[in-house]
């Protein structure tokens, strides 16, 4: 077969995001990703709820499915389950995938189907013009929030790791190196993906992860994990994550203040979950953990689904037809 | 011709109720002697009635748990109006039951029940068996419970499981006074507890000690044993089901004659668990199930399995239907086939789970947004859910569409006795795949189907998007243009209708073509056919006409209708076929209407039939 360039996953189809919205970006690592890892059209499908996220599939040049408000975890597992050979992404967004859809996100994940989950986060409601969402900050002036929301807002990490997700990861919607890369990790795991990619909504939440991913600012805002190394991050890379056995919480030290060197900082393993939980949870003053932030290898739910081939079909429903106590008034 | 008044108990078939705490076994009691009478060589027909408490307090009105059965000679279509019979275990199982019994008849109840203590829990200020209260029936009151115990005694048990044998003691019992075979439940017994010698000999030491006292019962002249006339069944082989059992049957049938794998994507939920329950392993036989996260999951699961190449299944009650409707639409919208069972329940809301109803019509029908017609059928019986499943199936497949099966809970968990199909005479059920190798537009329709092409990832030919917003005509690209909208609806409603084009023409299930239609559908066929039987044997002019597709409609259902002077409309309902028929047939009908979550009884529809159907006396109106 002849290897495809991102171009082969375009469509026809006018992209109709607001110019400037931070999907562009993700459509386009996720059109690389598949070329860059010989994705086939036919064996593709991309499965989406409702959000401005989820007209994605219209775009990518494989099998889609455009489904409804919150279920496309609940469908995509019967795409999975139905066609195993299948690699089926879902496509969603805050309001999509952990308000109306919470519910499906959480067993999608813990069921561990083989599932590649991306949730565009962008704090809003977008497609409904604007309403305060469940990962909007408490204070978020919207719409339906006029003096400011007081309600907690839900953390998408860390629900997917108190579901059981196997696999959690996260990213920035404009950056073209490190997505195409966490794509490609998490569609390499056997078992239900999760990845956060933080997207900015031009219109009604412009630049809301400025003070994580402005790019002045981003090498001290940002860690950037990576299996089996040091917690190190900084624009001259001399920063690192400590964990204080006291507090049992990170903090942040600079190597060679204070006496601290390399080997006082925190080593990332991603099969551990107390790690992923502290790596998750972590905030300014703290920077914001990037990358694969836990992988912890499970049987894939669909692989264990399908363990009994069907074979003598016919045989076995006449078998069943006959199964019970039977009257035989047949004349000999 | 006034009825004859029957003064003798000679009967070609009977009407046993067995009835008692939830704890007591009388659901099972119920299916052995329903084997029983089945390997006796009975027609039959039975009623499940059970509380939805799992293990409610003993002794409690709101525990009491029944069933029954009509067995005989006669082709059995209900499980009868009134029991000849009744087996009561306890107080509270017999007073709650004393409505269903005419003068008359014949009650069974265990004798050491009667205790202050059980009376008072059964809300009963003195002993029914004492008071005269009873003074209609012939009442044997027997001391099951002692008898239980000294005949379990030689097998060690202690007083608590001693007791739980005495549901078979009365079951040899039963046994006895019809003349039923008791190999059948021996072999039962032998296999369920054959891990357990000691319960294992118990229950059969109760079963046939229940037997022997009944031929003491005749010695003493208390009661004479009833050999039951063997049914006019013909030389082929049968077996009992239910209609859960058969509807999954169907189920797997229809996966083997499309030669397409299935997915039942369900959740838990009375009376519609069952179908589950019996899909559940059979794998091998070309289905799987997949126990979802919510009824929303399930259908959505459903449908995803649909769009990967797999025939989609789901199946719950009213209210899980309500949760699951969205995503019908979906189904709809995006061209898929799915199949979707409603076992109806007593509602609205919650309503009441373990009692049936035929409410969900309108549900089914009328119950989505947006112009969705779907196409909706009915199974009549138990044993009917095998072919209205196969049906189902080659509509959705057919058609490209969803459909909706309704069953309820009366059919779900009774049971008939079901004459053995011939497998071979099933035909193979097409479907809309295509080559695998082929490449090709997924939105070219059949032009008689108005059927899609089912294309499914995997095929290089056919990469397509489609999904819930609404999409063009030709390419399934998104569209608002309002001529398309346009062109969209009637696609879907000439696709529903042109169903009709497949479906045989109503018949007249017996019955003449003139004078009063008994217009039914659903589980009332039983009753309605029974109760027709009768006022046509009294002379009435009366046709029944019995809807299995209810949407669309069979074409020539109309012009049927227009040549009876009226038209009665029984249902477990407040009336919606009956608003269905005004609706699309423009038809004035009579409503016969009933929600108490029981089945209508013969006497109930044929009194109606006797006020409306005139009498066979066309010659006479002629002079």
């Amino acid at each position: 077969m002849s290897e495809l360039t991102f171009k082969d996953f375009e469509t026809d189809q006018e992209v109709r995001w607001c110019p400037g919205c931070g999907d562009y970006s993700i459509l386009k690592a996720v059109q690389r990703t598949l070329a860059a890892n010989g994705a086939r059209p036919e064996n593709t499908v991309f499965v989406s709820g409702i959000g401005c996220s989820s007209r994605l599939p219209y775009y990518v040049e494989t099998y889609g499915f455009h489904t409804i408000h919150g279920r496309a975890p609940a469908i995509a597992t019967g795409v999975k389950l139905a066609n195993p050979d299948a690699d089926v992404w879902v496509i969603t967004g805050d309001g999509d995938g952990l308000s109306i859809g919470g519910n499906h996100l959480i067993h999608a994940l813990r069921r561990n189907v083989d599932l590649n989950i991306l949730l565009f986060n962008n704090e809003i409601y977008g497609l409904t013009k604007g309403q305060y969402s469940p990962t909007s900050r408490i204070g978020t002036t919207s719409p339906s929030t006029p003096h400011g929301s007081f309600d907690a807002p839900v953390h998408p990490g860390l629900l997917a790791l108190g579901a059981g997700a196997g696999f959690i990861a996260r990213a920035v919607d404009i950056d073209q190196k490190g997505l195409p890369q966490i794509l490609t990790d998490a569609n390499e795991y056997d078992g239900a993906a999760f990845v956060e990619i933080l997207q900015n909504c031009i219109v009604y939440n412009k630049d809301v992860f400025d003070d994580v991913v402005n790019k002045k600012t981003a090498a001290d805002t940002q860690i950037h994990v990576v299996n089996g190394e040091p917690l190190i991050y900084g624009k001259n890379r001399d920063r690192g994550l400590r964990l204080n056995p006291a507090t049992l919480r990170l903090e942040s030290v600079v190597l060679g203040e204070n006496g601290i060197s390399e080997a006082d900082i925190l080593v990332h393993d991603e099969t551990n979950t107390t790690i992923a939980q502290l790596l998750l949870n972590m905030s300014a003053p703290l920077p914001t953990a990037m990358g694969v932030i836990h992988r912890l290898p499970r049987p894939a739910f669909d692989r264990a689904f399908w363990q009994h081939k069907p074979t003598e079909r016919r045989a076995k429903v006449l078998d069943l037809l006959r199964h019970g106590n039977m009257l035989d008034r047949r004349t000999a | 011709m006034a009825a004859q008044s029957d003064t003798i108990p000679d009967k070609t078939s009977y009407v046993v109720r067995f009835a008692g705490d939830s704890g007591d076994g009388i659901q099972l009691q119920g299916q052995q002697f329903t084997i029983a009478s089945a390997l006796g060589g009975h027609d039959l027909a039975t009623l499940p009635d059970f509380p939805a408490e799992i293990r409610a307090p003993t002794g409690t009105r709101y525990g009491v748990s029944a069933f029954q059965i009509q067995f005989g000679g006669d082709r059995i279509t209900t499980p009868g109006d009134a029991p000849d019979v009744l087996i009561a275990f306890n107080p509270a199982a017999l007073v709650v039951n004393l409505p269903h019994l005419q003068d008359g008849a014949t009650i069974i109840t265990d004798e050491n029940a009667y205790t202050t203590q059980r009376l008072k829990r059964a809300d009963l200020d003195d002993n029914p068996l004492e008071n005269g209260s009873l003074d209609r029936f012939t009442v044997h009151a027997v001391p099951i419970s002692d008898l239980t115990q000294e005949a379990v005694k030689a097998h060690g048990l202690g007083t608590k499981d001693s007791l739980r044998c005495k549901n078979f003691w009365a079951l040899g019992l039963m046994l006895w006074l019809f003349d039923q075979p008791r190999d059948a439940t021996r072999q039962w017994i032998s296999i369920k507890f054959a891990r357990d010698e000691q319960v294992r000999s118990a229950n059969l030491a109760a079963l046939d000690a229940g037997h022997a006292y009944g031929e003491t019962m005749e010695l003493a002249h208390q009661v004479h044993q009833h050999p039951t006339p063997q049914a006019p069944l013909a030389d082929v082989e049968y077996r009992t089901l239910t209609g859960a059992e058969a509807l999954s049957l169907g189920l797997v049938a229809a996966g083997e004659l499309a030669d397409i794998g299935l997915l039942f994507c369900s959740y838990p939920i009375t009376p519609a668990s069952s179908v589950l329950h019996h899909l559940a392993g059979l794998e091998d036989a070309g289905v799987a199930t997949f126990q979802a996260e919510d009824e929303i999951a399930a259908v959505c699961a459903a449908i995803g399995a649909s769009y990967g190449g797999k025939l989609g299944l789901t199946s719950s009650s009213g209210p899980g239907i309500a949760l699951k409707t969205e995503a019908i639409g979906l189904a709809v919208a995006a061209e898929l086939p799915l199949v979707v069972v409603n076992s109806q329940r007593a509602g609205p809301s919650t309503g009441m789970p373990t009692k049936t109803e035929q409410s969900d019509l309108y549900q089914a029908v009328y119950g989505r947004n947006g112009d969705t017609p779907i196409p909706v059928i009915a199974s009549r019986s138990p044993a009917d859910c095998f072919d209205v499943a196969i049906e189902a199936v080659r509509i959705a497949l057919r058609h490209m569409t969803p459909v909706i099966l309704l069953t309820d809970g009366y059919i779900a968990n009774a049971s008939e006795l079901w004459a053995l199909p011939d497998y071979e005479q099933y035909a193979a059920i097409d479907h809309h795949q295509p080559d695998p190798d082929a490449a090709g537009d997924v939105f070219e329709r059949d032009p008689a189907t108005h059927a899609r092409v089912w294309a499914h990832p995997g095929l290089p030919g056919f990469v397509y998007r489609v999904g819930g917003i609404e999409k063009d005509l030709h390419s399934g690209n998104i569209s608002y243009d309002p001529a398309n909208h346009q062109a969209m609806t009637d696609l879907r409603r000439a696709k529903v209708e042109s169903v009709a084009d497949f479906i045989p023409d109503q018949r007249i299930d017996n019955g003449v073509d003139h004078g009063l239609a008994v217009v039914a559908w659903g589980s009332t066929y039983g009753t309605v056919a029974q109760a027709v039987r009768e006022a046509l044997n009294e002379g009435l002019n009366v046709g029944h006409v019995h809807i299995r597709h209810i949407n669309p409609l069979p074409r020539n259902l109309g012009g049927l209708l227009a040549g009876y002077d009226r038209v009665l409309v029984p249902e477990l309902n407040d009336g919606q076929m009956a608003t269905l028929l005004r609706d699309k047939l423009l038809v004035e009908v009579t409503q016969l209407n009933k929600v108490t979550g029981q089945p209508l009884t013969v006497s109930e529809v044929k009194a109606e039939i006797q006020r409306l159907a005139p009498r066979n006396i066309r010659e006479a109106t002629n002079e």
